[in-house]
């Protein structure tokens, strides 16, 4: 079950054309498997959704993708390069092989439209030949799958509680069965009791569906928990990727340890926490070398004129890369 | 100096209490409800009591809906109550606006959730905190004890140098700078009482720490009372000296921080404590730990009750795993928990002649029966299902 299915490299996202464009995401590459759960943690302003449009190709203007490659990797067949399909290969594409849950998935649910309404839509849009009766037994299919009973399909979105409504919009992503389902917060409006009944329910949806996750959010002792492995994001760049259990084990990159000291916790000895001090980068006026030196307690001489890359630590951590200087020797840049 | 740092008073002093604080607000009347004689009415808070202590934290924890933000709008008497008493310093205030509402305000401060949203956009630093010190008579007889009162307000929430954000507008600042500002504004009164209506939800996760920090500070160093209504339990446990839980517009549980996180004694509280997340619950990587996540889902199911026609009772009992008959019927009392001072519980798994009459789990029989420990057993070895997940 290691097979890549979704491959990112070199990925730059920028707001804006020439000189007074914003460059929201940084050569990213970034590496999906078939079946694993990817948390993509960082503060807000740090790229993660830019990101995530990036790879679907949904950024409205004036985003616009400078450079980099998104290739998909079907489970038979030839990998697609998603950044040359045309209009009509993006539309096939879309849902059926990646599908996203929205940040705020509560309200892109069209108010004025039964469940149904917008449930049967969806598969009719992208299996025109399925059967009325057909798409009505697999909507109702759906419901069921995310928790909801078959007889709330005629409600209207209004009439549904928070929660009911993310689960609706869960199910819709799985219509088609994709491959890849990209959450964008996916449970940040919910309160902790939901958001843990939606996320066991993902899971056991993923075990028996068998679908990646590419999961967005800020709260990374949520994706500890939840994910396979965990991606940082800082300044639109990744700063640490590592197997979500290492990482929370042993952090390499100061900014990772700083998330980590930011949530208290719920157990052990209650103790003085001071989160990261400073503020997030402002992305029109970078700091040179390392995006987070200027917050970083443990800055040395190479930080502040040098940007570290994104690589294997120096000391031998398998599976793990890191972009900070501590972790790099000097001759390797 | 006009911001005086009021430490004449005795420590621990109750500074505002409420009594019974009840807050209903009336439903529109359908065509169809014309003859009857009922008014609707969303139960939004019942019969709230707590107090808030001169140099200390309460936390208010619950889940949206549940009425923590009503009890900060009560508190702060931007609604009118429906029934109970709010006491300042001993002595029962209803005020409805004018002098005495200005005069309560100076000594009771709400700060807002949405820093992005409380201030204006059009103005400077220096007018939203000046327009503070000057309406409640902070900012001294010339240009230069409103300059040294500005500079000093700034200082106070480690916005430094002064000169660099006076003149700024709030969308040249940073959340973080923001919320300080905001609560610079809320200092410029001089109050003794500080109601934080979830002051760093909306922050970066990484900043929201040095804003609590900020907080703890100006609670020491001013010896100010704060309610902080949050609805994440862990930063209760690690911001406040006293917990509050509230479900559905009652108050559950309370007791101090520490004890209430870990020896939870409701069954919501536990509910709670168990959804939050938890990276130390992990074991392998990833996938054992999702199981027992879902197996944990399936406990709490159900969702929070219409606040229109809310459940008899126990408001809690149509989603509690321990439900007996009795707290169907009956609205449960505070019943003492006994391990440490000050804990309480409203539910009557604590009530012993309850349990030995009904048995808990005795209306829910396919309830887990390991997890409803009697009250006996929950006093020695702190509650199960939390020992369980560690």
């Amino acid at each position: 079950m290691t097979q890549t299915v979704l491959e990112i490299t070199g990925l730059n996202v920028d707001y804006g054309v020439g000189d007074q464009a914003v460059r929201a995401v940084r050569d990213v590459d970034l590496t999906l498997r078939r079946g694993e759960v990817l948390g993509l943690a960082g503060e807000s302003g740090s790229g993660k959704s830019t990101l995530a449009y990036g790879i679907t190709r949904l950024l409205p203007p004036p985003g616009v993708i400078r450079s980099g490659s998104v290739r998909y990797h079907p489970v038979d067949g030839d990998p697609v390069d998603v950044m040359a399909l045309t209009p009509a290969e993006l539309r096939r594409f879309r849902w059926a092989e990646t599908s996203i849950v929205f940040q705020g998935a509560m309200n892109s649910l069209n108010p004025v439209h039964r469940i149904s309404t917008q449930l049967l839509d969806v598969i009719k849009a992208h299996e025109p030949d399925m059967s009325a009766p057909a798409r009505l037994a697999r909507a109702r299919e759906l419901l069921k799958l995310v928790g909801i009973s078959a007889d709330r399909m005629d409600s209207y979105p209004h009439q549904l509680s928070g929660g009911m409504r993310q689960r609706v919009m869960i199910g819709m992503a799985l219509a088609l069965e994709p491959q890849i389902v990209i959450m964008d917060e996916p449970t940040t409006a919910l309160d902790v009791v939901m958001q843990r009944q939606i996320l066991g329910q993902l899971a056991e949806l993923r075990e028996r569906l068998g679908f990646a996750v590419l999961f967005i959010t800020h709260d990374l002792s949520l994706l500890v928990e939840f994910s396979d492995r965990i991606a940082i994001m800082y300044g639109g760049r990744i700063v640490e990727e590592a197997p979500a259990a290492q990482l929370y084990r042993a952090a390499l990159h100061p900014y990772t340890e700083g998330l980590l000291h930011s949530f208290p916790a719920l157990r052990g000895p209650r103790r003085a926490l001071t989160g990261i001090p400073g503020s997030p980068p402002d992305l029109r006026a970078m700091p040179p070398g390392c995006a987070f030196h200027p917050r970083c307690p443990r800055a040395f001489t190479p930080c502040d004129n040098e940007l570290p890359v994104l690589g294997a630590p120096a000391d031998d951590h398998p599976g793990r890369s890191v972009a900070c200087w501590l972790h790099r020797s000097l001759e390797s840049r | 100096m006009t911001l005086s740092d009021s430490a004449d008073a005795p420590v621990n002093e109750v500074v505002l209490e409420a009594v019974g604080l009840t807050k209903h607000f009336p439903v529109r009347k359908r065509l169809r409800d014309l003859l009857t004689r009922t008014t609707a009415a969303v139960h939004a808070v019942d019969d709230v009591s707590f107090v808030l202590r001169r140099g200390q934290v309460t936390a208010l924890v619950g889940e949206s809906g549940s009425g923590k933000s009503t009890v900060a709008r009560l508190l702060a008497q931007l609604h009118p109550r429906t029934a109970g008493d709010l006491l300042l310093h001993g002595r029962s205030t209803r005020v409805r606006g004018g002098r005495a509402f200005r005069a309560y305000v100076r000594r009771v401060q709400l700060i807002l959730q949405d820093p992005f949203a409380s201030l204006n956009p059009v103005h400077t630093i220096r007018y939203h905190l000046t327009r503070s010190l000057r309406i409640h008579g902070n900012a001294g007889r010339s240009a230069e004890d409103l300059d040294k009162a500005l500079a000093d307000l700034l200082t106070r929430v480690s916005l430094t140098p002064p000169e660099r954000y006076l003149d700024a507008f709030p969308h040249e600042l940073s959340g973080g700078q923001r919320q300080r500002v905001a609560i610079a504004r809320a200092l410029g009164a001089d109050p003794e009482v500080l109601l934080a209506d979830e002051p760093v939800s909306m922050l970066d996760v990484s900043i929201r720490l040095g804003v609590l920090n900020l907080l703890r500070d100006l609670k020491e160093r001013l010896d100010l009372a704060i309610l902080y209504i949050t609805h994440d339990i862990a930063s209760a446990r690690y911001f406040a000296d006293d917990t509050i839980v509230m479900y559905a517009g009652r108050m559950v549980e309370g007791g101090d921080s520490e004890t209430v996180t870990k020896n939870p004694a409701h069954p919501y509280t536990r509910l709670l404590i168990e959804s939050a997340p938890d990276p130390d619950r992990i074991t392998g990587a990833g996938d054992a730990a999702d199981v027992g996540g879902a197996a944990d889902a399936d406990r709490g199911h159900g969702e929070p009750p219409s606040l229109i026609s809310p459940p008899s009772g126990c408001r809690f009992h149509p989603r509690c795993p321990h439900a007996m008959p009795r707290c169907t019927v009956e609205l449960p009392p505070r019943h003492d928990i006994g391990d440490r001072p000050g804990h309480w519980a409203a539910c009557w798994l604590y009530d012993p002649a309850t349990v030995t009459a009904e048995g808990p789990g005795s209306a829910a029989p396919d309830a887990d029966p390991s997890v409803p420990p009697p009250p006996a057993l929950i006093r020695q070895d702190g509650t199960a299902s939390v020992g369980d997940a560690r």
